[in-house]
């Protein structure tokens, strides 16, 4: 086990991609993420590796996918805006079946918006972020040791199931320095049985390619490609309870929403509110069951998001729409106050604020 | 040890994200459960910058601080944006080479330091930070001085490691001024 060290979330999403293995990152800079691409800059080029600062977004993800398809870790990070330009080649990643790593440490928006915090890309990345049918595992870390940490389950889930994955972060938790224990180095990358790293005219080739012009094939693709989905979904769903035993009222937050939920629950818990939060840590698979199972104990949800309620949603669909789900939102790159929530909380509560 | 939420603020250049680091440094030397989160973007070059950093025994929920313990300001703007957030019974510690006015609040502690003067006197320049950050710790008790040394050793990148000294004689000179 390492020590514990003091670093910004950029950079411990950097130095967990080397750990996890990863030698290959391309990007291109953007606040709120620039640290990460610093990082490799200085790191990559004493280890082996390869830092790229691409022409564009676009080429950078389509470095990915060449370095990606060699059977390689490979990585790139931006924010929201560069994350909408790499959309298409997220998209051939899916459709190429190629595991890769996509970190988007998220900013306001619509446009070129802002740089401050915000969550609103949940529905790009949570629908598939590019064109066709598809998803890719969304991890939202809440502490800089879980971008560390998720980091590397990241490669390890995209690999497993052949799809890219995204670590969905915001401003604030890049920005930030926790103290954290990065994890142990991968000594070595699973060799992947399907990779393109030249026949030596000794085997049979292998080909990576997104296009298939026949529908019949395209469809079975397409059918087999949601099979893997629904194990997925079956298995790899992750989120964190806090304070649910008892609770009669259920906040649903991630990211830096859940940290300010969370003072405003230790707060209404000293007024004798009965309050929990499921902190959902994928949000593709979606903690639907956690979710549905606490329907039957509380009598109102509040989804805490930097975005106009798109978490919200889910949320309504995991429990089948059996409980009312309030919303507390703030955008543009603002972050709710403690008190906010706790306003929220004391609405669900029926209850007047303050008392 | 007490549990503290800080505000650092000022003008961006005055090393106040470094102050801040060395607190948070200074706390994790001392196993406490800490958070550092910076302004960023352009206000970090020549407009207002500020950290929050917070120390405590238990996990930290939001890095942000609402309401400080404990507020260090080195510029006019920062002392009127944050002065009425101070929780009451906090300090206030100002750089009067910098500020002009008083604390007008009757329920904080202030502290007034000309930092930016003793760092010009004593050959210090862009140090002044640093002086003001040793008062702070010194009245405060927010980290252990004992593991300060090795708190900058951390801090302070290995290719500029001849400044160590000159930034413990600031913390010191700081201490210094208000015992």
């Amino acid at each position: 086990m390492q020590e514990k060290v003091l670093m910004k979330g950029n950079e411990a999403i950097a130095e967990a991609a080397i750990l996890a293995g990863c030698r290959h990152y391309f990007g291109y800079p953007i606040t709120p993420q620039t640290e990460v691409a610093a990082y490799m800059a200085k790191k990559m080029p004493k280890i082996g590796g390869t830092f790229l600062q691409a022409e564009s977004e676009i080429a950078a993800i389509n470095m990915v996918y060449g370095a990606a398809s060699t059977g390689k870790r490979a990585m790139t990070s931006s924010s929201s805006p560069g994350i909408a330009l790499k959309c298409e080649g997220i998209s051939y990643l899916a459709g190429s079946d190629l595991p890769a790593l996509i970190v988007n440490v998220q900013r306001g928006g619509p446009g070129l918006g802002g740089i401050q915090p915000s969550q609103s890309d949940y529905y790009l990345a949570t629908r598939g972020p590019g064109h066709g049918d598809f998803h890719v595992i969304v991890l939202a870390p809440s502490s800089v040791q879980e971008m560390a940490d998720l980091t590397g389950k990241a490669f390890e889930l995209a690999e497993k199931y052949r799809m890219p994955a995204m670590l969905l972060a915001d401003g604030t938790m890049g920005q930030m320095m926790e103290p954290v224990v990065l994890p142990d180095p991968v000594e070595t990358v699973p060799e992947k049985t399907w990779a393109v790293t030249g026949t030596g005219c000794a085997r049979e080739h292998r080909i990576i390619n997104s296009l298939d012009l026949s529908p019949v094939n395209l469809e079975r693709l397409n059918l087999e490609r949601f099979k893997r989905y629904e194990k997925v979904e079956a298995e790899e769903a992750m989120w964190e309870s806090f304070l649910m035993e008892d609770a009669e009222i259920c906040i649903v937050s991630c990211g830096i929403t859940a940290r300010v939920s969370r003072n405003a629950i230790v707060a209404a818990r000293e007024k004798g509110i009965r309050v929990g939060m499921i902190r959902p840590i994928t949000l593709w698979p979606f903690p639907k069951k956690a979710l549905l199972n606490a329907a039957d104990q509380v009598h109102d949800f509040i989804c805490v998001e930097l975005n106009m309620g798109q978490m919200a949603e889910d949320v309504e669909l995991a429990i089948r729409c059996r409980k009312p789900v309030a919303r507390c939102n703030r955008v543009g790159g603002m972050i709710p106050s403690p008190d906010e929530v706790l306003e929220a909380i004391y609405k669900a509560a029926g209850k007047e604020a303050g008392k | 040890m007490k549990n503290n939420e800080i505000i650092i603020a000022g003008f961006g250049g005055q090393g106040l994200l470094f102050s801040g680091k060395v607190l948070a440094y200074a706390g994790l030397l001392e196993g406490r459960e800490l958070s550092w989160l910076p302004s960023y973007g352009p206000e970090m070059r020549g407009g207002t910058a500020n950290c929050n950093v917070i120390l405590s025994d238990r996990p930290v929920g939001s890095p942000i601080v609402q309401h400080p313990t404990i507020l260090m300001v080195m510029n006019t703007p920062s002392l009127d944006k944050y002065e009425s957030t101070v929780v009451p019974g906090g300090m206030i510690f100002v750089d009067s080479s910098l500020i002009a006015r008083k604390v007008q609040r009757q329920d904080v502690t202030a502290v007034y330091v000309p930092a930016t003067q003793m760092a010009a006197d004593m050959n210090m320049t862009g140090l002044a930070n640093m002086i003001l950050l040793g008062a702070v710790i010194a009245k405060t008790g927010c980290v252990n001085e004992a593991g300060l040394a090795d708190a900058l050793h951390k801090v302070i990148p290995a290719r500029k490691a001849d400044l160590f000294d000159s930034n413990m004689a600031a913390i010191r000179a700081g201490k210094e001024y208000v015992s």
